[in-house]
């Protein structure tokens, strides 16, 4: 074991040794102390939680607290109840506009995909078909909540350019998206008060697997019965 | 090789269509392999052997012969940054992937990361929020496993309605195994210290498309890693250097790479790719949310589609079998179309939440013959048929799909891949 954990050092050695250089590169910003030298151990000298499951192995207490400021900053994740929608707001009209400029040539007309002309996922339609033989997935016939509509946009789209939306911008893409099938009003303006309460058609329409340990596959089905 | 024999007689034959017992081996069929080459030509000396070899080098290539080894690339692209490469299972022996064979699925690129720029926030419902920079983590206990990796999008295509004739690695190739090495996420968790209320883990990668997962916290608790090495080295760029989340057992998607941070919350996020994709669409239109754990599966990969049988008699069928909840337990084999079923021999060691090699011979007599696999694992699921996996699902439902797969033979020899 000791001899186990010398080599993965030699070889965590070399490859730090290959990149030195960059080293200007640690100032990470969500870190509250200078982040240059040797980390301090120990580390704050709260009792451990206690934990489920096998124990852990106990570390060398390496981690650096993080400053509020600095989670606020890396941290861009919307909860489904709409937690972490940030300030602004779009309207349909205005998303239309967007999507035309930044969105179309991929997703094709409203959003159809395929049947728009393009390539990438449909977005729009196919709303009521999900119970039926040919069913039709899209955001707006299948997506359970609209909140993370607005995170997938504002983190991954468009695809060419990801993270370069403001936020009212990715508010007036929801919007428009969702008023293609009637969701939202043709008039409607989205905020970080309004997208959590938009009720989206297949919401009811998703299973659990929480009491089964997240695992559906029907061997374990059949053999459970 | 407990036994040898010298032609597959009857007391060796354990299932129809000329399975033998699994520890029949046959001398004659090496021996003929080997009849055409240098020593048997007798004569001057080979070509190697009259001049010196090639220099020393930093960091070794494969013999030129073996370049035709090439991840499967789909036919076409239509977004170079998102889509799948596949691992040529039907190429490769033993159980473990080669780095540079990996599948890979990535939706947005792969990120070029400087690792000492690089580090990951533990963040939410924690009593102290962290942030470890990569060479912290270099400093942590490591643990190494020999763990399988699979895409819950492996073997879709077998819910098209006729068999797809490509190679076993294009049909099941998002599938990897490889020796994982690196930090218990729990040893992570515990030093942030966690909040009564937390139940989920958001993991994020900082790749273009910041894929994002909710993970239950009991699964993150369990035996997951934070993986800095892979088979040895660091892990590929493609694998998430300088660090990916491993989930042993559990779909590929979830083992986020380029990690960059892990979110306590009381709910999942529901995010995109929770919802949207890697749910399951069932019959009557509900979806299974969360349906995280890889399910009992196996493959035929020698014979099958583009390695034909050069010939009747002695064969050896081999291929790998895996299961997200442990050990594989056994694994049994048909020559005949499910009539008879032979259990093959288990390459040990037999790891948990790892691929294993099986192997059966047998006499094949030049006749139509189809082929199928059948695994169990340690809590005693088997794969279903076919028709039965296919009767839970909508149609175009195509994830976790682990139903038993067929090759047909034809009386030439050639393999090709059928729903029996
Ligand atoms: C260069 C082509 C391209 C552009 C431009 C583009 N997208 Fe996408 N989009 C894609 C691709 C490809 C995917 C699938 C990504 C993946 O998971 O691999 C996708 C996925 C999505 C999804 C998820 C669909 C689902 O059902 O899960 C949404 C929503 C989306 N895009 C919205 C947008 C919006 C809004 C814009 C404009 C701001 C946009 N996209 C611009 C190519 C593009």
């Amino acid at each position: 074991m000791p001899d186990l954990r010398r080599a993965t050092l030699l070889l965590a050695a070399g490859l730090l040794a290959a990149s030195a250089l960059s080293a200007a590169s640690l100032g990470a910003p969500i870190l509250s102390t200078p982040a240059s030298g040797t980390p301090a151990l120990g580390g704050p000298a709260l009792s451990a939680p206690t934990l489920g499951g096998s124990a852990p192995a106990a570390g060398p207490r390496l981690g650096r607290p993080a400053t509020p400021a600095g989670i606020a900053a890396i941290d861009i994740s919307i909860g489904a109840d709409g937690a972490g929608l940030p300030k602004g707001s779009g309207s349909v009209a205005e998303g239309r506009v967007s999507f035309a400029a930044r969105c179309l040539a991929c997703h094709g007309e409203a959003g159809l995909g395929p049947d728009g002309g393009a390539v990438a996922d449909r977005l729009t339609g196919g709303v009521g078909t999900i119970a039926s033989p040919r069913p039709i997935r899209s955001v707006a016939s299948y997506w359970p909540y609209a909140p993370p509509l607005f995170d997938y946009i504002r983190r991954a789209m468009p695809l060419d350019s990801p993270q370069s939306l403001s936020d009212d911008e990715v508010y007036g893409l929801v919007a428009y998206l969702l008023s293609v099938d009637g969701i939202v009003g043709r008039n409607a303006r989205l905020d970080a008060k309004s997208l959590p309460r938009v009720a989206m058609p297949n919401r009811g329409g998703f299973v659990e697997l929480i009491p089964r340990q997240f695992d559906g596959n029907l061997d374990r089905t059949i053999r459970d019965r | 090789m407990a036994r040898t024999t010298g032609n597959g007689g009857e007391d060796e034959r354990v299932a129809g269509g000329g399975l033998l017992h699994r520890r029949a081996f046959l001398a004659t069929g090496a021996l003929s392999m080997g009849a055409l080459g240098t020593i048997a030509r007798g004569g001057t000396p080979p070509a190697s052997m009259a001049a010196p070899g090639g220099p020393l080098s930093g960091y070794g290539a494969r013999a030129s012969a073996s370049d035709t080894i090439q991840r499967r690339l789909p036919a076409r692209i239509d977004f170079p940054g998102t889509g799948s490469s596949r691992t040529p299972l039907d190429r490769l022996e033993g159980t473990i992937t080669p780095n540079g064979l990996h599948f890979e699925r990535h939706h947005n690129g792969i990120p070029d990361i400087d690792p000492l720029a690089h580090d990951v926030l533990v963040h939410g419902l924690v009593q102290r929020p962290l942030v470890f920079r990569y060479e912290d983590l270099l400093r942590y206990p490591m643990e190494s496993r020999i763990l399988f990796l699979e895409c819950s999008g492996n073997s879709g295509a077998l819910n098209a309605v006729k068999p797809a004739q490509v190679d076993a690695g294009r049909l099941n190739g998002l599938l990897s195994c490889a020796e994982w090495t690196g930090v218990r996420l729990s040893t992570l968790l515990d030093e942030a210290g966690l909040l009564p209320e937390a139940r989920w883990v958001q993991a994020e990668g900082a790749d273009a498309s910041g894929h994002v997962r909710s993970i239950p916290l009991d699964l993150c608790l369990d035996d997951a890693l934070i993986a800095l090495f892979q088979n040895g080295e660091p892990i590929r760029p493609e694998q998430g250097f300088p660090m990916r989340l491993f989930l042993p057992g559990i779909e590929g998607n979830a083992s986020v790479k380029w990690l960059r941070r892990l979110k306590l919350m009381a709910k999942p996020a529901y995010s995109r790719e929770e919802t949207s994709k890697y749910s399951d669409l069932l019959r009557d239109g509900r979806a299974e949310l969360f349906s995280l754990r890889m399910g009992v599966k196996s493959v035929i990969l020698k014979p099958s589609l583009g390695l034909d049988l050069r010939g009747p008699g002695y064969q050896e069928i081999s291929g790998l079998a895996w299961t997200g909840r442990g050990r594989i337990r056994s694994v049994e084999v048909s020559a005949d179309g499910g009539k008879s079923w032979a259990e093959a021999a288990l390459t040990e060691p037999v790891l948990s939440k790892a691929l294993t090699r099986f192997r059966i011979p047998w006499q094949w007599d030049g006749g139509p013959a189809t082929l199928m696999s059948r695994a169990t694992d340690e809590t005693g699921a088997t794969q279903p048929l076919r028709a039965d996996w296919l009767a839970k699902y909508a149609p175009g439902q195509g994830y976790h799909n682990n139903s038993i797969q067929s090759w047909h033979v034809d009386a030439a020899g050639r393999v090709s891949h059928i729903y029996a």
